[in-house]
């Protein structure tokens, strides 16, 4: 679109954005907007869309496994919701004029990444209660922000997201602080969980601020609201009490809290195995992307009925 | 036989057939040919859940012996199962994922349809939720079997093959024993002889549209599955379903 307007043009529009965006004014489908806000928030919401349906898998592992038809029951709910997020966020990412199919095929392709968390293994029924307490418990925080974001379908989508994943926190706690009361067994699934689970969640919210290169143009248009570093203290200092109020031990020796900052010091996150994770040298992230894989060309004949049954009987 | 046994027998039998089918449907998460499906499938696994919760807690109210729907659920083995054989069936593909909640959704349909007017009111109340969940999953499988039918060469193949291996399964939907009997004579149950007509004709109407042809009787049917006699399909299931429960006798989930 941009090869139709001259040099000049899109330098005055782009200022015309930015004024507008400084001024909170949200930004919808059919409005001009810089080709670089256009692939940033592309990038994003694909990204996004592709971890709550990356994310199925983990909790998927132990659904038929679920210790009571309640549990069964809520599980199923919780990634039912998470399908339909995946659903709601790519119809929303389509607006930007990509379809779904094509953030598909980048995704299974290697070229769209989702959220490293989803690269570790479910290893016992406690991760059920990490995932939905921690790393939805994450999420929700980078999603209330993302919730005021200056594109207007991505901002929408979060509002309503937002409010399941509030559910899904809970149930996720009430899976921890039920296995905390139960046997000593029961309390140390809860705690081989919280070991395993805590640094990869605090890894959700990417690297630091200094090595965030996607951050300063992200922030000036209001698709970023805060920074890595703020959002992470702020899951860390929400999260800490809640661990503590169930017996749950952090696994990180220099947490403490500092009564001048008023938050929590930690210690330095393994930078390596994030990366490691990024890269595709996670533990799962071979079996994540062979699942959504398989799942996909498992499916194809089963599409292609549908469009061929379609298209014969005029639907 | 009483009618507390009879009727025991039968809540739990409704309650198997909910939870063994709600199983299979659940292994689907997250592998479904597209996200709808998975939604779809899920939908129609809670429901199953649910119908389930429902009648193992009625069967345990029933029983009187304080065991509770998990008891139910988790402590029994394979020939304490008394659901039909075609619900514990793997799901293969797609086709005969769909398939099989066609042909049993049918019946499901039916018999919940006559136990809304059931004398025992629980069964009734718990019939009618269970009706209006039912609709639904008949109406999306009985699409996709159109669909998958009247499609390409391969799906037409595929959803063929489905339904000529399901069919084994389907004389079995109708059996019933002595519990069956008692309750219907008390107005509580309902004869699942006098629905097979209609059953047949649900199953033409869509079989005709999907171009597919009705298998003949004359092939093994199974039998058997509510005196616990099962395919060796159930045993496996129960074993990952029941896995947590039985491993951890002491603890509450
Ligand atoms: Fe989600
Ligand atoms: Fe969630």
């Amino acid at each position: 679109m941009e090869n139709q307007l001259t040099a000049e043009e899109i330098t005055k529009r782009e200022m015309e954005f930015d004024a507008k965006i400084a001024k909170g004014i949200v930004v919808e489908p059919k409005d001009w907007m810089p080709d670089r806000y256009r692939k940033q928030l592309l990038r994003m919401m694909s990204q996004h869309a592709h971890s709550e349906v990356v994310g199925m898998l983990p909790e998927g592992n132990w659904l038929t496994r679920a210790p009571s038809l309640m549990r069964k029951a809520v599980l199923l709910a919780k990634i039912q919701d998470e399908a339909g997020h995946g659903l709601y966020i790519y119809s929303a990412a389509e607006t930007l004029g990509t379809d779904r199919a094509e953030m598909i095929d980048q995704l299974l392709s290697g070229h769209a990444k989702y959220s490293s968390i989803f690269n570790y293994p479910t290893l016992n029924w406690a991760d059920m209660g990490a995932i939905g307490w921690l790393v939805d418990g994450a999420a929700i925080v980078n999603q209330t922000v993302l919730a005021k974001c200056s594109y207007g379908p991505y901002s929408r989508a979060m509002v309503r997201i937002c409010k399941e994943e509030n559910f899904h926190n809970k149930q996720g706690y009430q899976i921890m602080a039920y296995l905390m009361k139960g046997t000593k067994e029961q309390q140390e699934m809860a705690q081989d969980a919280m070991n395993r689970f805590w640094w990869p969640s605090l890894m959700m919210f990417g690297p630091h601020d200094t090595n965030s290169p996607n951050s300063g143009d992200l922030m000036k248009w209001k698709v970023k609201l805060q920074t890595n570093d703020d959002l992470r203290q702020r899951f860390i200092d929400r999260t800490v009490p809640q661990a503590e109020a169930i017996g749950l031990k952090i696994p990180d020796p220099d947490l403490k809290w500092n009564p001048q900052t008023r938050h929590y010091d930690f210690g330095e996150i393994n930078w390596e195995e994030f990366n490691n994770v990024i890269k595709g040298n996670g533990p799962c992230n071979r079996l994540r992307m062979k699942q959504r894989r398989d799942a996909h060309e498992n499916g194809a004949w089963v599409r292609s009925a549908a469009l061929a049954y379609a298209e014969k009987h005029g639907k | 036989m009483t009618q507390q046994e009879a009727l025991f027998n039968y809540s739990l039998r409704l309650g198997d057939n909910a939870l063994v089918l709600a199983q299979r449907l659940c292994e689907w998460c997250g592998h479904g040919p597209v996200l709808e499906e998975d939604i779809a499938m899920s939908n129609m696994g809670l429901d199953l859940i649910g119908q389930s919760r429902g009648f193992y807690s009625y069967a345990a109210l029933v029983e009187g012996k304080d065991r509770t729907e998990d008891d139910l659920a988790f402590l029994r083995n394979e020939r304490e199962f008394f659901n039909r054989c075609m619900v514990e069936q793997p799901n293969y593909d797609f086709a005969a994922t769909m398939m099989r909640s066609f042909l049993y959704g049918c019946l499901s349909y039916l018999q919940f349809r006559a136990l809304t007017k059931s004398t025992d009111n629980t069964i009734a109340g718990l019939a009618e939720k269970s009706l209006k969940e039912v609709t639904y999953h008949v109406r999306h499988s009985s699409d996709w079997v159109i669909r998958l039918g009247d499609g390409t060469d391969e799906s037409h193949q595929k959803a063929q093959t489905a339904l000529d291996e399901l069919w084994h399964f389907t004389n079995e939907l109708f059996e019933m024993d002595e519990s069956d009997e008692v309750l219907i004579k008390a107005g509580i149950a309902c004869d699942l002889a006098a629905l097979r007509n209609e059953w047949n004709a649900m199953i033409d109407e869509v079989l005709l549209k999907a171009t597919l042809i009705k298998p003949s009787e004359s092939g093994y049917q199974s039998k058997g599955g509510m005196k616990g006699m099962h395919t060796e399909h159930l045993g496996h299931l129960l074993s990952e379903m029941q896995f947590l429960p039985r491993a951890y006798p002491d603890a509450k989930w």
